[in-house]
């Protein structure tokens, strides 16, 4: 089924030591439930979700404890059944640090699913596209690649949009992940039948099914499964192995040789792309009718015991996933959530496992020494070489140092996927992608502030208009009372003339008159 | 338990200004031996005067700055600056010529700006032009090759020569100077004579100067090198031979009689250590791929307006500052095509 696609590459990129082999020896593990998840309302792109439970209420597995409040966002589930105790603000895995609202629940071990909970669809063929795109809303599936895009919004593409190409994205460029590599090893069905869900929901786009070269039992287990379905119009397609060829844009260029638009969407070219672990919990929620309460995480890295995908409940704090893959190693540790290209650092591991959180990397800070004092930037080109965006790093950088807002605009800040690759080739080692991002939230922060500013200037500018225009219309009601007073006494006085001359007609006749008749 | 949390990527490949700078030192290895085998011992006093001198300037300017020393000094672009500057010095300058030279370019050329990547000019070719400006007469009194010398000096008479401007006695001053080829040439063909006669001195070796053409080779040797470990990219270097050896050759067809070959051209002077070496320092050159192409062929037109036409014996250095001023302006007309804008 695997059909040779002729690949049209993309620039730059870099090749990355891949620490694979690390956590792809042993099955999927199933992490235990904890005896408390902490579930935050916003693990998704997008809007929170508002909480449907309080304190004392009891859940079950599937549960909907937060519901979107609009079309952008997604809905939220209890992993495992037990008792709400509070809904609150608890530390979440995201960059900023801040706690954010959580629906924290005490498990009792049970783990009964809800008695109204949505039927298996295991003929979900037959059903329309609106009810299916119903049911992943429902299920809450959000991109489990990282992004945690709401999934049913990416399958409304809109009325006159036409999907030509769906891509199922399984490459994990970034090194040390592998849990989409093992959901295709062990449950590789689920993805090709998600696939198949979402070529229904689209009207029958073409499918591509992308992974890495080097995964090769992977590509076993898919082409096998891809020969079972029997259906028309999926390939498989491989890719050699190069960051960030698993990037949204560069898989794009790379199968088709076309590029987003900058600032647009892959929609724009008519293509969707969605990571396979997306795929394969569509599959889970439409014929199981399974809500997403788990998904699959790497724990990897030199800094903990046995490496190794595990299942786990949304909610698990972090710790208990390291625990169970043999605890701390050595000494030094950093935490990231995410590759260690892209992913952000923790603070500690009191964090629950959320829809985005792919990979759980522990480092010692001998694998991952804190980066050397950064020299100037010796204008090398090195991060030029590497760009897969074709930018020019350097003279980003320039412009971030010098704040020049416009120029670095025009250069394609804001084109800039944040993928580091220049950020990790720099000689000088300058922490490039955390000055574009200082620099972005500048210059949107400088927008805001001109925004305001400019509505500020507009109100000023309104309210000056009106009282010129009260003032001007004061001034013509002023006027036209005069007008009307003066034509007023125009008006007697034309009268009294009037009757003047008519006195002086009359006495003019009456002397004729009486002349005459004199 | 607070943990560290740096910004992503969070690992970093393993190149660094430092082994950039070092690999750079290493390609220059067999040139150096080369020009020592043609020249003598000038060639490798020279240099040690020079990096003397640079490391000395390089910690002054950095403590005056209050940049750290260590840090900086470890990234040994000042050595390679030294040694890039005294490559391209006649091996009997004096002493302290080399010193002002390399002081200068450091100084005024590197540290005044703002130190390493604020440079807009090479600071090795600050201080040769300074040098060509200020000693006109002395820059041009080169050896002759060892083959052609009536005396080769050991190495510590060369040292005496260059420190102490003490020649051994029963030696004298014309015995050690001696024009390079493409002055020599120059000044014949000024004086009438045709190619045909020229060719037949000794100055001539196979196809370009005695000596100077294997010097020319081992350089473009040590920057294939370069190359092969992606120190430097080829644009540069191609730009600047195409640069040189393309006007050279439409002259050179039009009257052979006149006119310098190409192949003569490249393998002249500094052609090479030029192409690979100077012209592509990466400071103050260009830094799109196009912008790299355009200003090495803009380096390599210029030398050889300035070879064919000029007063100065070599076009190379003028050649870069002069393209070093349009880099701004290069980068900016070259930028590639961003992803996603235009285009397919
Ligand atoms: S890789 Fe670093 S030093 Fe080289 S040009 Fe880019 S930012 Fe400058
Ligand atoms: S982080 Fe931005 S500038 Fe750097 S390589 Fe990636 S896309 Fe290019």
């Amino acid at each position: 089924m695997s059909i040779a696609r002729a690949l049209f590459g993309f620039p730059g990129g870099v090749r990355l030591p891949t620490h694979k082999d690390a956590s792809t020896g042993s099955p999927i593990a199933t992490l235990p439930v904890p005896p408390e998840l902490v579930i935050p309302l916003s693990q998704h792109a997008g809007d929170p979700a508002r909480p449907a439970v309080s304190a004392g209420d009891t859940v079950h597995r599937g549960t909907v404890i937060g519901r979107a409040p609009g079309d952008f966002s997604a809905t939220v589930h209890a992993s495992s059944s037990g008792t709400v105790t509070a809904v609150e603000n608890r530390p979440v895995p995201h960059p900023s640090g801040l706690p954010e609202p959580c629906v924290v629940i005490r498990t009792d071990g049970l783990d009964t699913r809800p008695a109204d909970g949505p039927e298996p669809l295991k003929d979900w063929l037959s059903a329309s596209p609106a009810r299916l795109r119903r049911r992943v809303a429902d299920s809450g599936v959000a991109g489990l690649g990282g992004a945690a895009f709401p999934a049913a919004v990416k399958l409304t593409p809109g009325p006159d949009t036409d999907v030509a190409l769906l891509v199922v994205n399984a490459i994990e460029c970034e090194p040390w992940i592998t849990c989409d590599d093992v959901l295709l090893r062990e449950h590789a069905m689920e993805v090709v039948t998600g696939a198949r869900i979402m070529r229904h929901i689209l009207g029958a786009p073409e499918v591509v099914i992308a992974l890495e070269a080097e995964k090769r039992a992977a590509l076993d287990a898919l082409t096998r499964a891809l020969d079972d379905a029997g259906e028309p119009g999926m390939t498989v397609t491989r890719v050699p192995v190069r960051y960030p060829a698993g990037g949204e844009k560069q898989l794009i260029q790379t199968l088709t040789g076309r590029e987003v638009p900058s600032g647009g969407l892959p929609l724009d070219l008519g293509i969707l792309c969605h990571n396979a672990g997306t795929v394969a919990a569509v599959a889970r929620a439409v014929e199981h009718g399974e809500p997403l309460t788990d998904r699959i995480v790497t724990v990897a890295g030199t800094g903990v015991g046995q490496p190794r995908n595990y299942r786990v409940r949304l909610g698990t704090p972090i710790h208990r996933l390291i625990e169970a893959a043999g605890g701390y190693r050595g000494q030094g540790h950093r935490l990231i959530v995410g590759g260690p290209m892209m992913g952000f650092a923790l603070e500690h591991d009191n964090v629950p496992v959320t829809k985005g959180c792919n990979c759980i990397l522990v480092t010692e800070s001998h694998a991952v020494p804190p980066p050397e004092p950064a020299l100037p930037c010796i204008r090398c080109g090195d991060c030029a070489d590497v760009c897969p965006m074709r930018l020019q790093p350097q003279q980003l950088y320039w412009q971030a140092m010098g704040r020049d807002h416009e120029g670095i605009r025009e250069d394609g800040l804001f084109d800039c996927i944040e993928c580091g690759a220049c950020a990790y080739v720099c000689p000088s080692k300058l922490p490039l992608v955390g000055m574009y991002r200082h620099a972005k939230s500048e210059i949107r922060t400088s927008d805001e502030d001109q925004r305001f500013a400019e509505q500020a200037r507009q109100r000023y500018a309104f309210r000056q208009a009106r009282l010129e225009r009260e003032q001007q219309e004061q001034a013509e009601r002023r006027r036209r009372k005069k007008e009307a007073l003066q034509a007023e006494r125009g008006a007697g006085e034309k009268a009294d003339r009037k009757a003047e001359i008519q006195a002086a007609v009359a006495r003019a006749r009456k002397r004729k008159r009486g002349g005459g008749e004199s | 338990m607070a943990l560290k949390t740096p910004p992503a990527p969070h690992i970093h490949g393993d190149n660094s200004v430092s082994r950039i700078m070092r690999r750079v030192l290493y390609a220059l290895v067999p040139g150096v031996v080369a020009m020592t085998a043609v020249f003598g011992w000038g060639v490798v006093v020279n240099i040690l005067i020079a990096v003397a001198v640079a490391v000395v300037c390089e910690t002054a300017m950095l403590r005056l700055r209050g940049k750290p020393v260590a840090l900086f000094l470890n990234d040994w672009s000042a050595v390679v600056m030294a040694v890039l500057l005294a490559l391209c010095l006649p091996p009997l300058l004096p002493a302290w010529m080399t010193a002002v030279g390399v002081a200068f370019g450091l100084i005024f050329g590197k540290h005044l700006y703002g130190g390493l990547g604020y440079n807009p000019f090479n600071p090795a070719m600050v201080g040769y032009a300074v040098l060509i400006v200020a000693f006109p007469q002395a820059m041009v009194q080169w050896l002759p090759p060892t083959g052609l010398a009536e005396s080769a000096l050991g190495p510590l008479q060369t040292l005496q020569v260059i420190v102490f401007g003490q020649l051994p006695p029963g030696l004298a001053p014309d015995a050690l100077t001696h024009a390079t080829p493409l002055d020599h040439v120059k000044t014949r063909l000024a004086e009438g004579l045709t190619m045909q006669e020229i060719r037949g001195g000794p100055v001539f070796g196979v196809v370009a100067g005695s000596g100077w053409e294997w010097i020319n080779l081992l350089f473009l040797t040590g920057g294939a090198w370069l190359l092969h470990v992606r120190v430097i990219r080829w644009q540069v270097p191609a730009g600047v031979i195409i640069g040189l050896a393309a006007p050279a050759l439409l002259f050179w067809l039009i009257n052979p009689e006149q006119q310098l070959s190409p192949l003569f051209h490249l393998l002249s002077g500094g052609a090479m250590l030029g192409a690979f070496f100077i012209a592509t320092d990466p400071v103050s050159g260009a830094t799109t791929p196009w912008g790299r192409l355009c200003f090495g062929l803009g380096v390599g037109v210029l030398a050889w307006i300035i070879r064919t036409w000029g007063g100065y014996p070599d076009g190379i250095a003028f050649g870069v500052l002069l393209m070093n001023m349009a880099v701004p302006l290069i980068d900016r007309y070259t930028r590639p095509r961003i992803y996603g804008h235009g285009g397919r």
